[in-house]
């Protein structure tokens, strides 16, 4: 019951936030902050069961089943494992992060602007928590819609062309995933004799060896964009840099996030022999997104698209550790999400706080904030060094990981994928250097737009905390976190073995 | 009792935090005291930990704190290790990192930024320990890159200047470059041995892999390339002179006495690992070798005071490197503490020099300073004689137990060692031509300036003055370490070295010295002179550029880069997709044009389609 609520708490919310508008403009923040807390409570309920009872795959620690349209196979089918509980938590935390950065720079059509916040959050839990596969792809287009809104309506100058140019690679790969699905459906009912959507029923679905590939493709596609993968990344830069701080937040966050979690739950174990044919390319992309996108990322003058190629990056990392289909590359790719979701998000609100005080994302007009605002530097410092992947904080753990696994996979896919560990060094020092080190323009008299440049306040300082504590936490005791994804992976892992054994025996 | 290792680095850390989020609140004086008393309590836990191994009576302790991540067959703690090499390293750590915090509450007391200066160097503290106290390799990676953030932060301490902040992120990313080969390396190990924990990896590397094997090369050659980052070893040794743009005490700390030294550190805690690689193992000592020759040669030519130390510390961390490459392990990490000594003296006396002088670093500005600078007199003379390995000085005692190690290796010893013989005429011409510059002839500028001195910069000089004497004659308690290697060196010892080897050792500095007496003294022959042979001249140019190397990366590496990046600023992946934009807006405006409303147009394509179907039908 307590995953059905969670998508219904976002649900209800969201068109409460947007009623309250009519009764006073600044009810809306509050409604949503209060959907996000009580979502924050029933997560927490889930953490406790996750911690007493015993999970694996298929061994869910809350589900709920209903009937939705029975001739076809569709059920409402929510269901949660250790996975899902981290990413539950990582959504709702991050949701919060967001209403709060949003709280003084939304100030028009806020009832709106929360209702597509709220909304999007809901189809993340959907897609999070949805196991019948035509639910999922439900939650999958509901999560792009009101983020199509958050972009168009609040971005900033070129909103509209980033609006639409997410919306149509998400929505165009999309179409390939419901092709995919309904492919496998169909020969489904062709091998067990009826229409079934349960992702449980679909494991065992056995394709034939010619299209095999291709129906895999179509979930890679879709997966593969919203994580994204060179080359379908290029939707990313533009996203970012045009949307409000908010929509920054949830889009690196959380979904992003979501194409990863896909691929593990199922792309991979749909798959398992069209995945094992594909995964050289898969990590080949995987390297590229790596390297290209770091060195890209250098030559940014705009620091939102400067961190959005950053961010393509590090989910290279995540797809390496994935492909790479062991427990350490597996719990890397987890850690990743993790830490990347803080780290990210806290990079993206402090680069919308900048632009929220001084009207521009350029760095070429920064230079030497350190003086005025030195909490920001030291948080943006924090920041930046866990985005290098300095050890002590998550994101080192899960680069790590993930590259450990790839190098017992294959060594030349991990060498060269460390070298973006160099490159990263290189691009997070440079953003220190041109936005807070250097000389102040103020003391130079150069400038007076600047003046306004004011430091964190305590609210803002409240959150970057939280964020610190938690990418500490991830990086000085990672074991709380891998816990919770240990036994599901091991679970994957394993039956991933049994069934390409399976499929050996049976070849025979 | 062995618990309180976990004390060590606990008390700077305690003291990072409290600076860190109540630095602004707390006036100066209580600044210094939590800066520099965090490290003096660690110093006194250290020794309470090292009693037993001084009096040689000791075995290896270990404490696991915590397990710190553990994934399948992966598994990593926060474990401390305690045996006689991490001993001097502690002491070192703590010791002389004491003396320069204390150094640093008089030095550093003008700057605004006081807190941030002690916070950033009590974290450095906290890391520098972590590294050498890890039983395991990722734990050691932490501290690794904990040191390396903190010189990031501390030679960028001076922000507003870009070209600090350029120098720090050269050390950062060039050391980076480094570390990354280290962490291959430690995939390598662990996907091998399947455990990164450095005593069972070291014992199943001797069971399972021969000597000479391809993974031993590989594995050394990759922590080699860790260990060559940190120390600026060749070819990784550009940015040290670089981050001299940081304040003078960490310089001292940082780049001389103790992380530039983790490389050696690394190395000697693998030794039975790199035992198994002899060749990298003869590499490790030529490129300790290259390096010293090519760091004393740039040393003789520099201009800046601090240029010239930092040549100098990559100059004497290569001799370190050669005494790792012939198997002289102990003597390695015996001048690693005497270098600290020796060199954090100097350092700390040229912050005097520095600060005293409003600033000044060119010694060709300074001259005759030894009446108005007394202590850092004192302290430039006694460290240089210890960097000249000048007989009886801690420093004669460490080159010269390296120097015999090298005559024993068998084959390319002898040539070893006249290499670091012909090293050591160098450092005595560039460590006293510093002395001669500054302190004796004319002065040639800031007449009237007094010392600045007080208590707290003068009492870690006194104290370093006397280690840099007597240093020498401190045993370090690492022989259960290197048991193995040490007898071998005695026992080539008895043979190979004469009496005439060891006149050599002695003179050839005193000869150094007395030439560069000849010259920046008393005026026999002049550099200026010199000078006017252009095959000099071109030679002079060369080597105060440090070779070349700068310019050779920068064409190498970041031009290319550079340019790479300016290039493709604008993504080309994306103009494919910008491409289809266009090619539907084309299309569409096609389209637009076909739906004219004009009926003879419509007829006119229905009969051209009619055609073209007949005709293709007849061809059929």
């Amino acid at each position: 019951m307590i995953l059905l609520s969670l998508v219904g708490v976002f649900f209800f919310g969201g068109l409460l936030a947007w009623l309250s508008e009519f009764v006073d403009v600044r009810l809306p923040r509050w409604v949503a902050m209060l959907s996000a807390v009580i979502c924050a409570g029933l997560i927490s309920r889930l953490v406790f069961m996750v911690d007493s009872g015993g999970v694996g795959l298929l061994g869910w620690v809350d589900e709920f089943e209903g009937s939705w349209i029975p001739s076809l196979g569709i059920d409402f089918f929510f269901a949660a494992d250790g996975l899902t509980v981290l990413m539950l938590a990582l959504t709702v935390l991050l949701g919060i992060v967001s209403i709060a950065s949003a709280w003084d720079e939304i100030k028009e059509r806020a009832g709106f602007f929360y209702f597509n916040l709220l909304w999007t959050l809901a189809g993340v839990v959907g897609v999070f928590t949805a196991l019948d596969l035509f639910l999922f792809f439900f939650f999958w287009e509901v999560m792009l819609i009101p983020m199509y809104f958050i972009i168009a309506i609040w971005g900033h100058e070129n909103r509209r062309y980033a609006a639409t140019k997410f919306f149509i690679f998400t929505q165009v790969t999309g179409m390939m995933m419901l092709v995919s699905l309904l492919c496998l459906v169909y020969f489904h009912s062709l091998q067990f004799g009826e229409f079934s959507f349960n992702y449980n029923d679909l494991l065992r679905v056995d394709l034939p060896k010619s299209i095999d590939l291709w129906v895999m493709l179509g979930f890679f596609a879709a997966f593969a964009t919203k994580l994204p993968s060179v080359p379908f990344h290029s939707w990313l830069p533009d996203a970012h840099s045009q949307a409000p701080t908010a929509g920054s937040v949830l889009l690196a966050g959380v979904l992003l996030k979501t194409g990863a979690y896909g691929l593990i739950r199922f792309t991979i174990p749909l798959f398992p022999q069209a995945t094992a044919l594909f995964a050289p390319i898969a990590m080949s992309l995987a390297v590229i997104s790596i390297l290209y996108c770091a060195k890209v990322a250098l030559a940014q003058t705009d620091i939102k698209r400067l961190i959005a190629y950053t961010s393509v990056s590090h989910m290279g990392f995540v797809l390496l550790g994935i492909y790479a289909w062991n427990e350490l590359g597996l719990q890397g790719a987890v850690m990743t999400m993790l830490a990347h979701g803080l780290s990210a998000a806290a990079l993206f609100m402090l680069a919308g706080g900048l632009q929220h005080r001084i009207h521009t994302r350029d760095m070429r007009e920064m230079s030497g904030f350190w003086i005025v605002a030195p909490k920001m530097a030291v948080v943006a410092l924090f920041f930046s060094v866990a985005a290098l992947g300095l050890p002590g904080l998550g994101n080192f753990v899960g680069e790590f990981l993930a590259l450990l696994g790839a190098f017992s996979v294959s060594i030349p896919a991990a060498v060269i994928a460390v070298l973006g560990v160099i490159f990263a060094s290189v691009y997070s020092l440079w953003v220190m250097q041109s936005v807070f080190q250097g000389p102040s323009l103020r003391q130079e008299g150069k400038d007076s737009t600047h003046e306004a440049l004011l430091d964190l306040d305590r609210r803002e300082l409240f959150f970057y905390g939280v964020m610190m504590i938690g990418l500490l936490w991830m990086g000085l005791y990672p074991q709380t976190f891998l816990d919770f994804s240990s036994g599901v992976i091991e679970d994957l892992v394993m039956s991933d073995d049994a069934a390409a054994l399976y499929a050996r025996e049976f070849s025979k | 009792m062995f618990e309180s290792l976990g004390l060590l680095p606990t008390f700077p850390l305690l003291g990072f935090l409290t600076l860190f989020l109540a630095g602004g609140f707390l006036p100066r004086r209580m600044i210094g005291l939590i800066g520099a008393g965090s490290i003096g309590l660690s110093f006194l836990v250290a020794l309470s930990i090292v009693m037993p191994f001084l009096s040689g009576d000791s075995e290896e302790v270990r404490h696991v704190v915590y397990t710190w991540l553990s994934v399948g067959n992966f598994e990593s703690t926060f474990g401390l290790y305690l045996d006689g090499l991490t001993v001097v390293m502690i002491l070192v750590i703590t010791g002389v990192g004491f003396l320069i915090h204390l150094y640093s509450t008089g030095f550093m007391i003008d700057d605004p930024s006081f807190s941030r200066f002690f916070a950033i160097m009590n974290l450095f503290v906290a890391s520098m320990l972590i590294l050498v106290i890890a039983d395991n390799l990722l734990l050691l990676y932490l501290g690794w890159e904990g040191v390396g953030l903190c010189s990031y932060l501390l030679i960028g301490f001076w922000y507003t200047d870009p070209e600090n902040g350029y120098a720090a992120r050269k050390a950062f990313v060039t050391t980076r470059v480094g570390d990354t080969s280290m962490a291959i390396g430690l995939f390598l190990l662990f996907t091998q041995l399947g455990t990164l924990d450095i005593q069972s990896l070291l014992v199943f590397a001797q069971d399972r892999w021969d000597i000479g094997s391809g993974f031993a090369i590989a594995a050394t050659l990759l922590l080699l390339g860790g260990a060559v980052g940190k120390s600026a070893q060749l070819p990784l040794q550009t940015w040290l002179p670089d981050a001299m743009a940081g304040p003078t005490p960490i310089s001292a700390l940082i780049h001389a006495a103790t992380m530039v030294t983790a490389g050696v550190y690394l190395i000697a805690r693998m030794h039975p690992l790199f035992e198994l690689a002899p060749n990298v193992q003869l590499l490790v000592a030529l490129i300790g070798l290259a390096t010293l020759l090519i760091a004393g040669f740039t040393a003789m030519t520099q201009h800046d005071i601090k240029r010239i130390l930092a040549y100098s510390t990559i100059s004497q961390i290569g001799y370190m490197f050669l005494g790792l490459g012939v198997g002289a392990w102990s003597a390695s990490i015996f001048h690693l503490m005497t270098h600290a000594f020796f060199k954090a003296l100097l350092f700390l006396g040229a912050g005097t020099v520095i600060l005293s002088l409003h600033h000044e670093h060119d010694i060709f500005k300074m001259g005759g300073k030894w009446r108005q600078l007394p202590v850092a007199f004192a302290s430039f003379m006694i460290g240089s004689l210890a960097l000249a390995a000048f007989p009886f000085t801690s420093g004669y005692f460490s080159k010269d137990e390296i120097l015999i190690g090298a005559l024993a290796v068998e084959g390319v010893g002898l040539w070893l060692w006249l290499g670091g013989v012909v090293g050591a005429f160098f450092t005595g011409i560039y460590s006293f031509r510093l002395v001669f510059v500054v302190f004796f002839g004319e002065s040639r500028g800031h007449h009237d300036e007094g010392e600045v001195t007080g208590l707290a910069m003068a009492l870690p000089l006194f104290v370093l003055m006397v280690l840099a004497l007597l240093g020498g004659f401190i045993h370090i308690p690492v022989d259960n370490v290197f048991s193995h290697g040490a007898a071998l060196g005695a026992a080539h010892e008895e043979h190979s070295v004469s009496t005439f080897m060891h006149a050599v050792m002695i003179v050839v500095p005193l000869l150094g010295i007395g030439v560069s007496y000849l010259f920046y003294c008393a005026g026999v022959f002049s550099v200026s002179s010199l000078m006017k042979l252009p095959l000099a001249k071109t030679l002079h140019s060369f080597w105060y550029s440090g070779w070349g190397f700068d310019c050779l990366y920068k064409l190498l590496f970041i031009s290319p880069f550079l340019w790479l990046s300016k290039v493709n600023r604008r993504d080309v992946v994306d103009t494919f997709y910008a491409g289809i934009v266009v090619l539907s807006v084309f299309g569409n405006a096609v389209s637009v044009r076909s739906q004219s409303g004009l009926l003879r147009w419509y007829i006119l394509s229905i009969v051209i389609g009619i055609v073209l179907l007949v005709s293709l039908g007849a061809f059929l």
